[in-house]
């Protein structure tokens, strides 16, 4: 039993070590097979991780443009989202790389000047996606204007609740730029669209499904007339759903508009339990991303900022073949 | 098994003032939640003690990180701590969600597998510790890191959902399901208060919990009477696996779907629950009690500041006050009682 204990033992620590030696992101690499890779261009992508499947969407239309473009890509990023040192850490070794461009959402839009500023003195041009960074050094920012977006979201809001009562927002953080960003939107929306309706101060629940619950149900339960609760993106929205769906009928007029899909927000569209929600077009923006990164490494000029669009999505369009192709799972 | 008698006359008069340490400790922190408790109910009365709002919101929400510093608790008994329960949880529910959904076990096989599976990571961890000799912070941690990334690489980095209103119903019923006819009372605290009493019963009435005990004050005194403490920490290890793969369940039950990417910091607020339920991190001593009180406390706090609307950036503020205070006393109790 003991050599069998000790054998195993030494196994499972050989294995701890060797995988704990890797980075905790799952980088990549794609691009066409076979063929010359160092000729190929090079592009680095760091996105925000894989707590969402936004991501996934990204990559994958990150992939397909650079299979088109000919161009090799590694697509990585930290488990969370609230792993800003970890993405820095990710930053780092995409320079030591030496990519011919580098394609970065970032966590925290002030945390990676210092970072992005030796990308530009070794001349590799940046392109920013889905948050923009507080800095010059991005030639552009392939993104959804994410305030327009929630104002958006925060006019359906209004429309479903008639104009009247309280509505709490959760929002994911307050940290990047798409957080801040949709938060302010929201909350100008509703001023613009909606004035005499209660808005609760906002409150961040990282975008973890279950914190996100249970921020909804306290929100429930404060506020026992509240008409409507919006989920700044994908978990916070999904964990919404599950405390109205939790909190039963003491929430059964709550009025949920949520942010990205996702199965589980395609699901509560569709089943009814959520009112409806704003898609990005994130397939769309891994394109825009990795085209902007090409046309950098070829001398092109680029627009200031690419707007990869959004659109509301309810149970009315949901079938849309313009809003299939922009929702993912 | 031959069992010694560990209650020599020495650890016998220690055993005496540990229990009675035990009880006070155990008082304490309860009169602390009630202390909280009552401060948020002065503070917001038409919403804060309200049934709904305790058995739905409150109790529900300890159920996860209860489950997970149940079995912290019986580790850190020991003079170990185990970092790796919150990614262990996120592994075993993917482990959980393959099982039933990748490969169309029924719901109970299922279930089994997953809990087995939690013993298997504990039985690494503590053959680790055991046999290797490699301080459980260390050995815990790379296993953190190894579930965290095990767990993104199992499920593709995507999130599996279970067959709610079909072939899994029966799962998600665990937790948002009412046993109870009648009155409003999610199954999930039932299953928490459930592994609540198993723990006890382990910590005090079996052999694993008296030599978990044992271990934890004098290793070297257990070993020499006897017991094999690198067999009985291997088996510890497991058990306490066994509620990280519950932990595991609940939280996908919860959820419908297991998310791969989730878990990392849950081991810090399970091992805050022990440390506020009155639990040494230096081994020895400790009470399931005093952990399910503790995981109550956070509960309470984390409900009461988000239905006061306080920002959410004081809620980790205050709970470090709470550890803060409670370790405070603890050690100003220790040291009267060692001086007298």
């Amino acid at each position: 039993m003991r050599k069998i204990s000790v054998g195993l033992a030494a196994l499972g620590v050989a294995a701890s070590l060797t995988l704990a030696a890797c980075s905790s992101g799952t980088p990549t690499a794609s691009g066409s097979a076979g063929g010359d890779s160092g000729a190929k261009p090079y592009i680095a992508i760091v996105s925000k991780g894989f707590q969402h499947q936004f991501w996934q969407a990204v990559k994958s239309g990150a992939e397909s443009k650079a299979k088109e473009l000919n161009v090799d890509i590694t697509f990585e990023g930290p488990a969370a989202e609230t792993e800003v040192e970890a993405q820095m850490t990710m930053l780092q070794a995409a320079l030591a790389k030496k990519p011919a461009a580098l394609g970065f959402a970032a966590l925290d839009s002030k945390a990676a000047a210092s970072v992005l500023q030796q990308f530009k003195d070794a001349n590799i041009p940046v392109i920013a996606f889905d948050s923009g960074v507080d800095s010059d050094i991005p030639l552009t920012t392939a993104a959804t204007d994410n305030k327009a977006a929630a104002a958006e979201a925060a006019k359906h809001m209004c429309e479903l609740i008639g104009s009247k009562g309280t509505v709490g927002m959760i929002v994911h953080d307050q940290v990047s730029k798409s957080g801040t960003d949709r938060r302010d939107g929201f909350i100008e929306g509703m001023k613009a669209n909606c004035p005499d309706v209660k808005l609760l101060d906002p409150q961040y629940g990282s975008g973890d499904q279950a914190k996100s619950a249970d921020i909804a149900k306290s929100m429930i339960q404060a506020n026992p007339d509240i008409a409507g609760i919006f989920g700044s993106n994908e978990g916070s929205a999904i964990g919404a759903v599950k405390g109205v769906q939790e909190a039963g009928d003491a929430a059964k007029n709550v009025k949920l508009v949520g942010f990205d899909s996702g199965q589980a927000q395609i699901d509560a569209i569709n089943s009814g339990v959520m009112a409806g929600a704003i898609t990005q077009n994130p397939v769309g923006m891994g394109e825009a991303l990795v085209q902007a990164a090409v046309d950098a490494i070829n001398g092109k000029t680029l627009p200031k900022t690419i707007d990869t669009g959004f659109y509301w999505y309810d149970k009315t369009n949901i079938d849309d073949p313009k809003i299939q192709a922009v929702l993912y799972k | 098994m031959s069992s010694p008698d560990t209650s020599a006359p020495e650890t016998a008069g220690r055993s005496w003032i540990g229990g009675l340490r035990n009880q006070v400790q155990q008082l304490f922190a309860f009169l602390g939640l009630i202390l909280i408790f009552i401060v948020f109910s002065i503070a917001q009365p038409q919403v804060f003690p309200t049934y709904s709002n305790i058995t739905g919101n409150i109790l529900f929400s300890a159920v996860v990180i209860g489950l997970l510093s149940l079995g912290a608790t019986l580790i850190i008994i020991t003079g170990g701590i185990d970092l790796s329960v919150g990614t262990g949880m996120t592994l075993c529910a993917v482990m959980a969600a393959t099982f039933m959904v990748t490969w169309h076990l029924p719901v109970w096989l299922g279930l089994i597998l997953t809990l087995l599976f939690g013993a298997l990571l504990g039985f690494v961890n503590g053959t680790n510790v055991a046999i290797l000799g490699l301080p459980p912070f260390i050995a815990t941690l790379a296993m953190m890191l190894v579930a965290q990334g095990l767990a993104l690489v199992i499920s593709n980095a995507a999130p599996i959902y279970f067959d709610a209103t079909g072939a899994h119903a029966a799962f998600i019923w665990l937790s948002t399901g009412n046993l109870i006819p009648g009155v409003k009372f999610p199954n999930a605290v039932l299953v928490f208060l459930l592994a609540a009493v198993v723990a006890y019963v382990l910590l005090n009435k079996t052999l694993l919990g008296r030599y978990d005990i044992s271990i934890g004050s004098n290793v070297e005194a257990t070993a020499l009477s006897g017991i094999d403490t690198r067999k009985w920490l291997i088996i510890i290890y497991a058990t306490a696996g066994l509620f990280t793969a519950l932990g595991g369940i609940m939280i996908s039950a919860r959820l419908g779907s297991a998310q791969p990417a989730t878990g990392a910091g849950y081991e810090l607020q399970a091992i805050a629950a022990v440390v506020i339920g009155g639990t040494s991190l230096s081994g020895g001593k400790g009470t399931i009690v005093g952990t399910v009180i503790g995981a109550l406390i956070i509960a309470v706090i984390n409900n009461g500041l988000q239905i006061m609307s306080v920002r959410q950036e004081w809620q980790n503020v205050i709970l470090g006050l709470v550890i803060l205070i409670v370790v405070f006393i603890d050690q100003f109790r220790s040291r009267r009682l060692a001086s007298s």
